[in-house]
């Protein structure tokens, strides 16, 4: 790597717009994993 | 409407979130099956004639990924997604009118052609702007959009069915069910229009390092270079080679073990199905942050390497152990989305960022290829095997070969990928870093004449 600087931690403000951003698109791909982890179980227990 | 350069300080953490609410969203392609059986009976239609407003919107991902790439690199991301936005959502929405009057065309007008200009530039448009905030991982960064269009059916099979099953599947229900569609999604995908930001040229954001990496080459110039078509070849290879475990999963593992002590019933199929699904999707997200760290080439010689080795491994154990072929379909299966996912990191490395997401809309041709070859071959051979009078594992035995013969053809592909010619280069355009270990790797190697 060869960064002019080492990174630095976003601010307060914006840490919290990227929990909003990633809670966003986590809570429905979090359901989505979870029906097919349901499904999935059929393997073993169908 | 002009690129959204990122004021100082914004985080490059949330670019992928942006990324990700529009693949989520357009993934919702490969659960169009949901709506299939209530549309064959709501409005007396064939299977055939239930499919097409999927095919054509595949076939109009191809085209405009191809055609609409170059658009997409000089309007910027928030207008490719404004644009998949758009498309998109009025194609639920022209859908919804069509189930509302009972007029077919106008769903496969409003889903399949619509809709399928929304899934090609919504698919590339955030992967030119996530190599350049992720430099220094740009597997890891497009392994995260591209799972998100796996994820996206994940979340919309249940969904939609949960929806039809509220509405009703007469033609009102469709109906409701399409628009609803329609307008969640747009609200969706409306977190990646307000959120993506291009970096700024100097440097890309607060906790980003300032580098880009090797050669910059055009569209134009790519697809008139050796390296262009032989990464054509490895992708259309290895997502055939996917495809034909995809494609017939189900019958398959039930085939296979029929006349075993442990029979699989349609249940499990079932469910092996769905942990294909997530092997694909974890696929996508894991090996291609690996390729961060081996490189892209050793990482699709293990794609295709193994994946070969494994597709020999359920040829040979035949029906003698259904845990180790499990183990190796989902094994290949990962290596089927890891494929999807680094292929516009391994683009970069070759022909830098310059113009990496037009030049990885014309690669998703192959896509479309093996979108139709790997059905093809897959059902051709196991109908002829089936009227051959066999059964059991020996009915798949010939597609198993096939299998391992394109994925060989896939890996010697990739073997003859050298550095892009310098006289391919745009003049000028050159970055002098270097930030990946491939393309690090990829200028001790001397440039092919080629």
């Amino acid at each position: 790597m060869t960064g002019e600087s080492s990174p630095s931690p976003p601010e307060p403000a914006r840490r919290a717009l990227i929990a909003f951003a990633w809670l966003w698109v986590g809570l429905p791909l979090a359901y989505g994993l979870y029906e097919l982890v349901r499904k999935a179980t059929q393997l073993f227990t169908g | 409407m002009s690129p959204p350069v990122a004021p100082p300080g914004w985080s490059r953490w949330l670019v992928p979130p942006a990324a990700l609410g529009v693949h989520l969203s357009i993934g919702q392609a490969y659960a169009w099956s949901v709506f299939k059986p209530p549309l064959e009976s709501a409005l007396d239609l064939s299977g055939t004639q239930s499919a097409l407003p999927f095919q054509l919107g595949i076939v109009m991902l191809g085209l405009s990924a191809a055609f609409g790439g170059t658009l997409v690199e000089r309007r910027g991301p928030r207008w490719a997604m404004t644009v998949a936005l758009i498309c998109f959502s009025s194609g639920f929405l022209l859908s919804a009118l069509g189930a509302a009057t009972e007029q077919y065309w106008l769903i496969v007008l409003g889903y399949g052609f619509v809709g399928g200009i929304g899934l090609g530039i919504g698919y590339i448009s955030p992967v030119s702007t996530l190599i350049k905030w992720f430099p220094d991982r740009p597997g890891m960064a497009t392994g995260i959009a591209i799972m998100g269009f796996g994820g996206g059916a994940l979340i919309a099979s249940p969904w939609s069915a949960q929806m039809l099953q509220s509405f009703g599947t007469d033609n009102v229900g469709i109906a409701y069910a399409f628009l609803v569609h329609g307008l969640t999604y747009a609200v969706f995908m409306l977190l990646g229009v307000l959120l993506v930001r291009v970096p700024p040229p100097a440097r890309p954001a607060a906790d980003a390092p300032a580098v880009t990496a090797g050669p910059q080459v055009s569209a134009r110039s790519a697809v008139r270079t050796p390296q262009f078509w032989l990464l054509w070849i490895v992708l259309c290879m290895n997502v055939t080679a996917g495809i034909g475990i995809l494609e017939k999963a189900a019958p398959m593992i039930t085939d296979f073990f029929a006349d075993s002590s442990a029979p699989v019933s349609a249940t499990a199929a079932a469910g092996f199905v769905a942990l294909l699904s997530a092997a694909n999707m974890a696929g996508r997200l894991g090996w291609s942050t690996t390729s961060d760290l081996i490189g892209r080439k050793n990482i699709y010689r293990v794609y295709l390497g193994v994946g070969a080795l494994m597709y020999a491994l359920i040829w040979s154990l035949g029906d003698s152990s259904k845990p180790l072929f499990v183990l190796a379909a989902l094994v290949i299966l990962s290596f089927y989305g890891g494929g999807f996912a680094t292929v516009p990191a391994y683009l970069k490395d070759l022909f830098g960022t310059y113009q990496v997401g037009a030049i990885h809309g014309r690669l998703l041709t192959a896509w479309s290829t093996a979108g139709v070859l790997g059905p093809l071959i897959v059902n051709w051979v196991a109908d002829r095997q089936e009227e051959a009078g066999k059964h059991g594992p020996s009915l798949y035995g010939v597609s198993l070969v096939v299998m391992i013969g394109l994925l060989a053809v896939g890996f010697v592909a990739n073997e003859l990928v050298r550095p892009v010619h310098p006289r391919h280069h745009e003049p000028g355009a050159d970055a002098p870093a270097v930030a990946s270990k491939e393309a690090a790797d990829d200028r001790r190697e001397q440039p092919e004449s080629a």
